[in-house]
């Protein structure tokens, strides 16, 4: 009887189509509705084309066109200028879902699970019945290829339609088009914020956008580095799931669990090693393809109660904090912002992984003041537009009180508000997203602190710059006061009593009662190649010439006493040092330090020097501190608080 | 006509002087004069009128809104001493157009450059008349039974009935009112009825008050000018007849009141040649506005807060004011002059103005 019940159920027991998956979890691929499903096939293909392109050290240059006709089918094209795809991986990677090259890799990638794509195929197909098409150039010397094709759902199978060879004027890329329903109406602000976004963290990439009606956008490069090419790691013992333990075990080539999880994992040494399995209560000769599933447990618990190394972070690429100002400034150009700050964390590692916080600030301009800030999200380089109040992010901004950085926020907690923008970037091997749309980083508390500790720096280079500015305002009246003003009124009192015009330097040493310290920065464009720098690698030296920034800091004495201090000027680590007078005491990669001579009231020093692997205004303002000296005499310069 | 000015152009070098010597001994060069606020004003008992206390305020060039201020007192005390030489004499429109000319030591209002001669007049205790600075002609008016004898442009002496030389708007008062200019003649009248506004003022000349009831009617024109008070002072003295204040029913007025009759904050250097100690309010008071249920306007957030100044203010400490002013913040009202009209064109003239002159034991 069971039996029997058995097979009729078995009979109804089939396999799930892909295409029901898709059909039934398309909210959660980001296709829950015209608009989104436009914006998330940009994405995948835009994601797509970044990857191809910096895998292969190409700058990229991306086009992206939408063509809608009235029905609101709309065509889809994205084309790159990256190696190509072989003929032969065309249909995996557009027409197979869960296939790609990164879904076993642990370093850091846009893409993850290699849903991306092929969704987007799957997408237009089940919504237009159009098949998709793919032109992919691999060589120059060489045609293209054009592929025609199309998913089939119950095979989870691509189909190759049509496959025939071209002419294409490109050296290499890809090229591919789809049609998709979709709602270019309301997508259209979306698809142009997410490609903006997208070049404010990609400064290297270049992105044209042509829309329906024709018109061009440029979104253009800031940089001509790429990225740091992120390395493959292995697996952290602290992030490991159990699942993946056995899986590593069964295809190890190791004899010995010793060598098993030297070899198979990261920063396992042999003291930890030898630490977790004695832990474990394992023997370190024990051969792993033999161990049973309550060993691996053991193995697996022993993990987290041994003190090992964090991962190397080599398997991150951050953006870097000028980069990130550049890309903020050249995006921001048209609201003409007060200042841009930004800040970067060292790495850091959540269950085993390793990941880094980058955070910005973009304040002022034209910005609206009442509304809420906007925030700007970003993991592995990838803009998050949606679930924003599911984000870790959101909650890590809405937890610092920003009332002291002048921002409005009602009782301390929640978005502020006011003129700014918050960028926040993060890099990881594995993003812990809340879900497959991928829009929202799950609330994992090493995280939210990093995201903390880096919006903290920023709100005080934000306070720091409102202290600056005032402090500005006030040297420039004393300025003002002892240059035009009191030179004046001797003139006067002495033409009206005849009498011959008195000196002013103590009166003005009075008035004053200060060490005086300004700056100004000036930028040279060198015709010859730019000095070598960290900022840039090998590509940098096509570039033709450079930028020489120059910074002269003048200190004068308007106390009464002669004053002798010591001198920071800091500078950011990516720049290099060109010449600087007077012979500076100490140089790092952070400041430059000069024990001032001796300076006796009313006369004045003049430091220069000169900065190189900097864009124009990435270096746009002085940071300098003093030391040996009351900071409260000194305007301009702030008290040096130690490395 | 020609009068000696050495006095002035001796004080006024004293300010150029300080200053010369300040710098020639390396001290950042400064000015004192009294603090210019209601918090420093006294009663001088000798004078009975309100003068500045003791409080110093020091105008020092060691901020730059202060040497600002030093720079253009340099400039003004040099174009007055020009002025002095040549003869010539300005309004103080004219010296803030002027001033334009003074680059770094423009003004920015004429407030300010107005302000600023008024300080000079502090320091150096001269008065605006001794700079050769003059304001405009702000034509207030009179009209009663009253002869005066002017010195026209032409250096000749006229004289004036303010009731017969004069058309329906009243004789003018010229800037200077001093006796070199103006001379009182005769005058048969039995008070100086002061009024704050024009058509108040319009009223009883139409309806024939100064002559019904033997006044001399002095329009004040919002809050009046020096040659106004100090017009309304000598006529006073002169001919000793009482001085009766009349405004609208709200704090404003009171100060135009006080500046009559005590003498102004703004200028309580010359307090004596302004003020004039006997003059009275008559009215329109908040006791008024109950026995005449007079029309109201609420009072605003402004009126209120310059109520409560007022409580404050060391003039108005009489039990009089002190009483009007906590019933009008107990009625939260004010009312104008011209609110009489409720009752008709003639009220004023046949029933509270006489009921109030009666009150005041002015008539019976």
């Amino acid at each position: 009887m069971a039996e029997a019940i058995a097979h009729e159920l078995a009979k109804k027991q089939k396999e799930i189509s892909v295409a029901e998956f898709f059909e039934r979890n398309k909210h959660i691929l980001g296709f829950g509705n015209p608009t989104r499903a436009l914006v998330t096939s940009v994405k995948e293909g835009v994601d797509n084309a970044l990857d191809a392109c910096e895998e292969s050290g190409i700058l990229p240059d991306i086009y992206v066109e939408i063509r809608n006709h009235e029905d609101g089918e709309n065509k889809l094209i994205i084309e790159d200028n990256g190696p190509g795809i072989v003929k032969k991986q065309i249909p995996h990677i557009f027409g197979r879902l869960l296939y790609g090259s990164r879904f076993h890799a642990i370093q850091q990638s846009r893409g993850q699970q290699g849903i991306g794509i092929s969704a987007v195929v799957l997408y237009g197909q089940l919504t237009t019945g159009k098949h998709a098409k793919v032109i992919s150039k691999i060589q120059e010397d060489r045609p293209a290829t054009i592929t025609e094709l199309a998913i089939d759902t119950n095979k989870n199978r691509s189909d190759v339609i049509n496959r025939d060879i071209m002419h294409w004027d490109k050296p290499s890329g890809t090229r591919f088009e789809v049609s998709i329903v979709a709602d270019y109406k309301r997508g259209k602000r979306f698809v142009f914020e997410y490609l903006q976004s997208v070049s404010i963290v990609n400064p290297h990439a270049q992105i044209t956008f042509k829309e329906p009606d024709g018109s061009e956008h440029l979104f253009e490069r800031t940089t001509d580095m790429l990225p740091r090419k992120s390395v493959g790691i292995k697996p952290h013992p602290y992030g490991v799931e159990l699942g993946t333990l056995i899986k590593l075990a069964k295809n190890t080539k190791s004899r010995k669990l010793s060598s098993f999880l030297k070899s198979e994992f990261s920063s396992m040494g042999d003291r930890t090693t030898k630490a977790v399995c004695e832990k474990a209560q394992l023997d370190k000769d024990f051969n792993p393809k033999n161990m049973s599933r309550e060993q691996f447990l053991a193995l697996h618990k022993a993990f987290k109660k041994v003190k090992i190394m964090a991962p190397t972070t080599e398997c991150l690429s951050p953006i870097g904090e000028t980069l990130i100002k550049r890309s903020l400034k050249h995006e921001t150009q048209e609201i003409s912002p007060e200042f841009i700050v930004t800040a970067s964390r060292p790495a850091s590692v959540y269950s085993g992984n390793p990941f880094q916080i980058e955070a910005g600030i973009v304040y002022g301009g034209s910005l609206p003041r009442d509304n809420s800030v906007k925030l700007m999200r970003f993991a592995n380089r990838v803009p998050l537009l949606y679930q924003q109040g599911d984000c870790v992010s959101t909650s890590a901004i809405s937890s610092i009180d920003w009332r002291r950085y002048g921002l409005d926020q009602s009782s301390g907690k929640g978005i502020p508000s006011g003129p700014a923008i918050f960028l926040t970037h993060i890099s990881s091997t594995l993003i812990p997203f809340t879900s497959e749309s991928k829009e929202a980083i799950a609330d994992i508390h090493e995280i939210e602190s990093e995201i903390k500790l880096a919006f903290r720096e920023c709100a005080r280079k934000v306070q720091r710059h409102i202290h600056k500015k005032i402090r500005r305002a006030k040297t420039r009246e004393k300025f003002e006061l002892i240059t035009k003003i009191l030179p004046e009124i001797a003139k006067k009192s002495s033409n009206m009593l005849d009498k011959p015009t008195p000196s002013l330097d103590k009166v003005i040493t009075k008035i004053m009662d200060v060490v005086w310290i300004e700056d100004i920065i000036e930028y040279e464009k060198t015709s010859s190649k730019p000095v070598q720098s960290t900022l840039f690698d090998e590509s940098s030296e096509k570039r033709e010439g450079g930028w020489i920034t120059k910074s002269t800091v003048m200190v004068v004495n308007y106390k009464n006493k002669p004053q002798k201090f010591n001198l920071y000027a800091v500078i950011p680590e990516d720049a290099v040092i060109g010449s600087v007078t007077p012979q500076p005491t100490k140089i790092t990669d952070n400041y430059i330090k000069w024990n001032l001579d001796t300076i006796i009231p009313a006369d004045k020093r003049d430091i220069y020097f000169e900065l190189a692997g900097l864009d124009k205004e990435d270096f746009d303002e002085n940071d300098l501190y003093v030391e040996n000296i009351n900071p409260s005499y000194v305007i301009g310069a702030d008290k040096w608080e130690g490395d | 006509m020609s009068r000696d000015y050495t006095n002035v152009i001796n004080s006024i070098n004293s300010i150029a002087s300080k200053v010369y010597n300040d710098l020639e001994s390396s001290e950042i060069p400064n000015l004192k004069l009294p603090t210019r606020t209601k918090s420093n004003i006294q009663f001088d008992d000798k004078l009975n009128v309100w003068k500045y206390g003791k409080n110093m305020t020091e105008r020092s060039a060691k901020s730059l809104d202060g040497a600002y201020m030093m720079l253009r007192t340099m400039y003004m005390v040099d174009f007055i001493k020009d002025m002095i030489k040549a003869n010539k004499s300005s309004t103080l429109r004219e010296m803030y157009y002027i001033s334009e000319g003074w680059d770094l030591a423009k003004f920015n209002s004429q407030p300010e450059s107005d302000s600023l001669a008024e300080d000079l007049e502090v320091i150096t205790g001269c008065m605006r008349e001794d700079f050769k600075l003059r304001p405009e002609e702000d034509g207030a008016r009179v009209i009663g039974n009253l002869t005066i004898e002017e010195v026209t442009r032409n250096k000749t002496k006229k004289k004036i009935h303010c009731q017969d030389d004069v058309g329906d708007s009243g004789y003018s008062i010229p800037y200077n009112v001093e006796p070199e200019k103006i001379s009182f003649k005769g005058a048969d009248a039995d008070f100086i009825l002061a009024i704050e506004t024009g058509g108040m003022f319009d009223r009883l000349v139409e309806n024939g008050f100064d002559t019904s009831n033997r006044a001399i009617l002095v329009h004040l024109k919002g809050q009046p000018a020096r040659s106004t008070r100090r017009f309304i002072k000598r006529l006073n003295k002169k001919k000793k007849l009482p001085v009766l204040v009349f405004t609208d029913c709200d704090p404003w007025s009171y100060r135009i009141f006080g500046s009559v009759a005590y003498g102004a904050i703004k200028t309580a250097h010359i307090s004596e040649y302004l003020a004039t100690p006997a003059a009275q309010y008559l009215g329109v008071t908040p006791s008024d506005i109950e026995n005449y249920k007079l029309p109201t306007d609420k009072l605003t957030k402004e009126d209120i807060n310059a109520l409560k100044s007022e409580l404050s203010d060391p003039r108005f400490q009489d039990s009089f004011w002190k009483h009007e002013i906590k019933l009008q913040l107990s009625l939260g009202k004010k009312s104008e002059q011209q609110a009489l009209a409720k009752y008709g064109l003639d009220y004023v003239t046949e029933t509270y103005l006489p009921e109030k002159l009666a009150e005041m034991g002015i008539k019976k």
